[in-house]
């Protein structure tokens, strides 16, 4: 075992501070009462009052939400199908370009998945709107939901499947009664990727989207275009709360799972 | 394995559906992209005039051949605008994964020599921030940056600076490279820390032993071990930094060229497909080297876990 010394608590120290103090001094700001960024003026909840008055930002804030509850649940069914492709399938026809897609999208500039989706709706004649930044959404995300999940699958014993097999229990069963069940974990991490990322998605839906499902993101980075101001720390603060509150929820479950069955694999 | 005719028939199903949904909606697009690249700009809705008609049979398309338009390429080609945004999306790109690395590889280590209870935390403390929306992250950068901001105000308290003198830093190519390297620093000490953690401690203290400086052993034994990690968060950050929008946009100055936010003006701004569409094949011929490489580095990686 290799000691901390000063140098490591140093470096974990100022490498959290850069990594939170952004963050934690935009939620400060929140609850400035005055509308100048620098300046302190009492501590104040007026901004979220005014959020909750402001129409246009509860309208995205809505449509954001559903955007990203649909996408979640797509991109968790597809993203687990293709995870049990790749690795309990094993060999088929074109592997490496399914293995390639699932890969690319992870790294592929923005810019260039939404323009390029963008000119796919237009050539099939798609009004733009939900169900268009929905599809683009689940695209990218499944790619997620299958990295996580097949990681999974990848530690977890084949042979409980095949000794069901081999007793007679059909493959779709043995699925659900064996393989779900063990997967479930990375399967709702996967879930809660997708809606995250479908949450924050700025420059995809500004290529998808179109008349009537201006998104969260979007009308944030509209409105950060003309200055900062205390009414968009207090959206993001909710937002962040939202996500930190999830992560928790998510981890503590997880903690008492394992409690509850007693083997920390 | 038995092999029945449902079973099979539900092992296609499970292969075709995410399949198909990634050729229509990932591959599809992208030969779109490709096509309207060679096309001509045309004021109209699409505003660009098709060439290869999908459906209209292979005599078309041999026509079509000889219609292809490479004026969007020469284009690109004859604007210095378009080269030097090429040249510093890579060059920003290159320096903000550097600062990366050298920013990320303390946190890492810090993390992987910490005790073994307090590391799922620290792991914890990294992701989360990856978690929340990229945007907020920038936005939160642009109050504390701006020139009556507050890294001004605590200069001034401290007394860096004098009386009415300001930091300025929003808007500049340097307020870039902060962003990169704060939005991206999760993804690289992730893999960083994933390969330290493995590092098996008794091979420094053999080193030590044996009479080896602390810093020789460290470029000797740890540099090399970590390699995939460092190789994979450079990748990590560099691929999706050429790329990116969001940070040039919000942070950089009217001088800050990247190609992602060329392209996405020429789109937005100019309405110009035919020539966002030649950028982003330019941007994607770019990054298949290191998209490759990656790929390939990864599934050598899935290959030895299993």
């Amino acid at each position: 075992m290799r000691k901390m010394s000063a140098f490591n608590i140093t470096a974990l120290t100022l490498g959290f501070a850069f990594l939170y103090l952004p963050i934690l001094i935009l939620i400060v700001y929140s609850f400035n009462e005055s509308r100048l960024v620098t300046v302190w003026g009492g501590f104040s909840t007026r901004w979220y009052g005014e959020l909750f008055r402001n129409e246009g930002l509860m309208d995205a804030a809505w449509v954001t939400a559903r955007v990203a509850f649909v996408t979640a649940t797509v991109a968790t069914v597809l993203g687990t199908m293709a995870a049990i492709a790749l690795v309990r399938i094993g060999r088929f026809r074109g592997r490496t370009l399914f293995n390639g897609m699932i890969y690319a999208p992870l790294v592929m500039p923005e810019v260039i998945t939404g323009l390029s989706l963008l000119l796919l709706f237009v050539a099939m004649n798609f009004a733009r709107g939900f169900w268009t930044v929905v599809i683009a959404h689940v695209t990218f995300s499944m790619c997620y939901v299958a990295v996580v999940v097949q990681s999974r699958l990848l530690t977890f014993d084949q042979s409980l499947e095949e000794a069901a097999q081999d007793l007679g229990c059909p493959p779709w069963k043995s699925f659900f009664v064996i393989t779900l069940p063990v997967i479930l974990p990375a399967v709702l991490a996967g879930w809660m990727l997708a809606f995250t990322l479908s949450l924050d998605d700025l420059v995809i839906a500004s290529f998808a989207t179109g008349p009537g499902a201006t998104t969260l993101p979007i009308k944030i980075y509209s409105q950060i275009r003309l200055g900062v101001t205390p009414e968009i720390n207090a959206v993001c603060t909710i937002l962040i709360g939202l996500v930190a509150f999830g992560i928790l929820a998510a981890s503590l479950a997880s903690k008492h799972r394992l409690l509850r069955t007693g083997n920390a694999t | 394995m038995s092999a029945g005719g449902s079973s099979a028939w539900g092992r296609r199903l499970v292969i075709a559906v995410p399949y198909i949904w990634l050729l229509v909606f990932f591959l599809a697009p992208f030969v779109l992209v490709l096509r309207i690249s060679l096309s001509e700009v045309a004021i109209a809705m699409p505003p660009y005039v098709p060439v290869f008609d999908l459906g209209a049979g292979w005599d078309r398309f041999v026509a079509d051949l000889g219609r292809l338009s490479f004026a969007n390429y020469e284009w690109l080609a004859g604007d210095p605008l378009y080269i030097n945004s090429y040249l510093s999306s890579l060059r920003i790109a290159f320096v903000s994964t550097v600062l990366t690395l050298l920013i990320g590889f303390p946190i890492a280590y810090g993390m992987a020599s910490a005790p073994r209870g307090l590391r799922p935390i620290l792991m914890m403390l990294v992701i989360l921030p990856f978690w929340t929306s990229f945007l907020i992250r920038v936005y939160a950068w642009i109050g504390i940056l701006k020139p009556e901001g507050l890294l001004t105000l605590f200069g001034q308290t401290i007394g860096i600076l004098s009386g009415d003198e300001q930091f300025r830093i929003l808007n500049t190519t340097t307020a870039v490279y902060i962003g990169i390297v704060y939005s991206y620093l999760p993804f690289m000490v992730l893999p960083l820390y994933a390969a330290l953690e493995r590092l098996d401690g008794s091979l420094l203290e053999a080193a030590q032993d044996l009479g080896c400086p602390p810093l020789k052993a460290f470029w000797v034994i740890t540099v090399p071990l970590a390699l995939p990690g460092i190789i994979a968060g450079c990748f990590l950050v560099f691929i999706p930094a050429v790329g990116e929008f969001v940070i040039p946009d919000l942070l950089g100055g009217s001088d800050t060229l990247m190609i992602g936010r060329t392209l996405w003006n020429e789109f937005f701004n100019n309405r110009d497909w035919p020539v966002s569409s030649a950028v982003a094949v330019l941007l994607l011929l770019v990054l298949i080297i290191p998209i490759v490489a990656f790929q390939q580095a990864q599934q050598r990686q899935q290959e030895a876990a299993r």
